[in-house]
């Protein structure tokens, strides 16, 4: 148990830390490989608390692809140049307020939110669906999801495909004069429109007409 | 004193599996080149030791001694730290291979899922080297690469799919199991072939080694590295080519089940069986990189969005739609 302890602390450790040096960093990039490395311990603390499947997939979805984005479009654009100039820049305290007032917003949202888990302590005995012990997580997270929630799951992947319509055709440019290959029409090329053989006469040029 | 013990036993068990593993990484970087020669109808390496056995350890000996250059522009942490990665990642994924029913590291419920997520992780070791190089050609071998990896692990996530499917279970002790009648090589064969080219690709090898294509990018991502710093970039390479090749066979060709269960067959001990599947898939691999040619970037993604994708996700639907209409859904 005095194990388990110590791990759960080293990784919250590592977790509160490394979320710190994500806003602290000045260069983004190193940001982004600190994010990650909140995501790593944030999973390995699902998988400790026995929610191995949340834990995996968050690694799957979040180290995995989100991040990888994440740090494909920091390195692409120079965002550390351009928030040095933000930094620089004089209009820099017409910010604060705004950013005051959102994470003032967030931190009382926080604390409702544990206050009322804490202050629940028959939250167990008032969920309606029965905890079955016997099932494995993935098992039981899959016999509710696809069951009793399949409006909200169809819902959620609606949203996202929505979504991703929205980013394709924002994103989307029909640009001219690029030279495609199609493989249908290389494949379906024969000898005879590629090659032609012709009998030279000797002593006589061969006109090639193009 | 008695979680000593526990503690000293759990580490002999790792040291047990991965000195094997990497003795093997060795061995098979020798095996890679000489297919890739007799293929070629050279001789490759047969000078040191029996048919040149020991060829890589007298170049891992090389890297050894060889000087590790640091670039003066280069990011130093993320730069040391990109090799790392990159080893670390390839060898912790071995813990969850089952080489037969007992003798597996850790056998864990959701085993599938975390072999899917080290090998998505294993592209941080190439983004983190090719950017903290801070030079052009390592940084597009490692852009390239981050694209060319990110698309291909989804169709592999749905290959897996399809194999869970007829698992009924994310263990992979239950995966192999599952397959004690028929591998599933035989009904999933077209998710097989997407799966073994996939992988091909999620390993940056021919014909998919655009992120280190020498004709373009001079060594991808690894330009800037010397000496032992190169070495553990190979060596986690080849790592995760048999990984690969382990995935694979635990996924389509039955772990480490013998092909019949008949006399001769079954006496053989299980871990045997699962190397030599391994081996198979491997000089499968080898055997590609001799005879095809380099995709063009967009071939390559073109073929895994538009080809792969669609129908390994149509797939999926025939396989619940035939499990489901015979009513052969496990755990029914």
């Amino acid at each position: 148990m005095i194990a388990h302890a110590i791990v759960f602390y080293i990784f919250s450790l590592i977790a509160i830390v490394s979320a710190i040096m994500v806003t602290v960093s000045k260069n983004t990039v190193n940001s982004v490989f600190f994010l990650i490395l909140d995501f790593i311990s944030i999973s390995c603390l699902f998988i400790m608390i026995g929610a191995e499947f949340l834990g995996m997939i968050m690694l799957i979805v979040y180290v995995g692809a989100v991040a990888v984005l994440f740090l494909f479009v920091v390195m692409m654009l120079n965002v550390a140049q351009q928030k040095n100039e933000w930094f620089n820049s004089s209009g820099r305290s017409s910010h604060i307020p705004v950013g005051l007032l959102v994470s003032i917003i967030i931190f009382f949202e926080l604390i409702i939110v544990i206050g009322g888990w804490k202050y629940k302590p028959d939250l167990l005995d008032s969920i309606a669906i029965e905890i079955n012990t016997d099932l494995t997580n993935t098992q039981s997270l899959g016999s509710v999801i696809y069951t009793d929630y399949i409006h909200l799951f169809q819902l959620s992947g609606m949203v996202l495909l929505v979504a991703m319509i929205g980013a394709i055709v924002l994103t989307f440019r029909q640009r001219s004069g690029v030279k495609r290959q199609s493989y249908l029409k290389q494949i379906s090329r024969d000898r005879k429109d590629g090659i032609e053989l012709v009998d030279v006469e000797n002593n006589k040029g061969v006109k090639i007409d193009v | 004193m008695a979680e000593l013990f526990i503690f000293f036993e759990q580490i002999y068990r790792i040291l047990f599996l991965l000195i094997p593993v990497l003795v093997s990484v060795a061995m098979i970087v020798w095996l890679d080149r000489r297919v890739w020669a007799f293929v070629q109808k050279r001789r490759g390496p047969n000078v040191v030791g029996p048919f040149g056995l020991f060829q890589t350890l007298a170049d891992a000996l090389k890297y050894i001694f060889k000087e590790i250059i640091i670039p003066a522009s280069s990011n130093k942490v993320i730069f040391i730290l990109a090799p790392i990665v990159t080893m670390t990642l390839a060898l912790i994924a071995w813990a969850v291979i089952p080489f037969s029913e007992t003798f597996v590291l850790a056998n864990i419920n959701v085993g599938i899922l975390y072999l899917f997520a080290v090998s998505s992780l294993g592209v941080y070791g190439i983004i983190m080297g090719g950017w903290a190089s801070n030079s052009k050609y390592p940084f597009l071998g490692a852009i390239r690469s981050a694209a060319q990896m990110v698309s291909y692990e989804v169709s592999i996530g749905v290959i897996i799919i399809n194999v869970l499917l007829c698992v009924g279970s994310l263990n992979l002790s239950d995966i192999v199991l599952a397959q004690k009648d028929l591998w599933f090589v035989i009904p999933l064969f077209p998710m097989f072939i997407i799966f073994f080219i996939s992988a091909l690709a999620e390993t940056n090898r021919p014909p998919f080694d655009l992120p280190e294509a020498e004709a373009e990018l001079v060594a991808g991502y690894q330009t800037e590295y010397s000496g032992m710093m190169y070495a553990m970039f190979w060596l986690g390479e080849y790592a995760n080519i048999l990984l690969m090749c382990a995935m694979g066979s635990i996924l389509f060709l039955g772990g480490w089940l013998s092909p019949i269960d008949l006399f001769p067959f079954n006496i053989i001990p299980a871990p045997i069986w699962l190397i030599l599947k391994i081996l198979f898939l491997f000089i499968l691999f080898a055997l590609i990189k001799a005879i095809v040619p380099r995709y063009r970037y967009d071939q390559l993604m073109k073929l895994g969005w538009k080809i792969f994708l669609p129908f390994s996700l149509i797939y999926v639907v025939l396989t619940a739609s035939f499990l489901m209409y015979f009513d052969l859904l496990p755990g029914n």
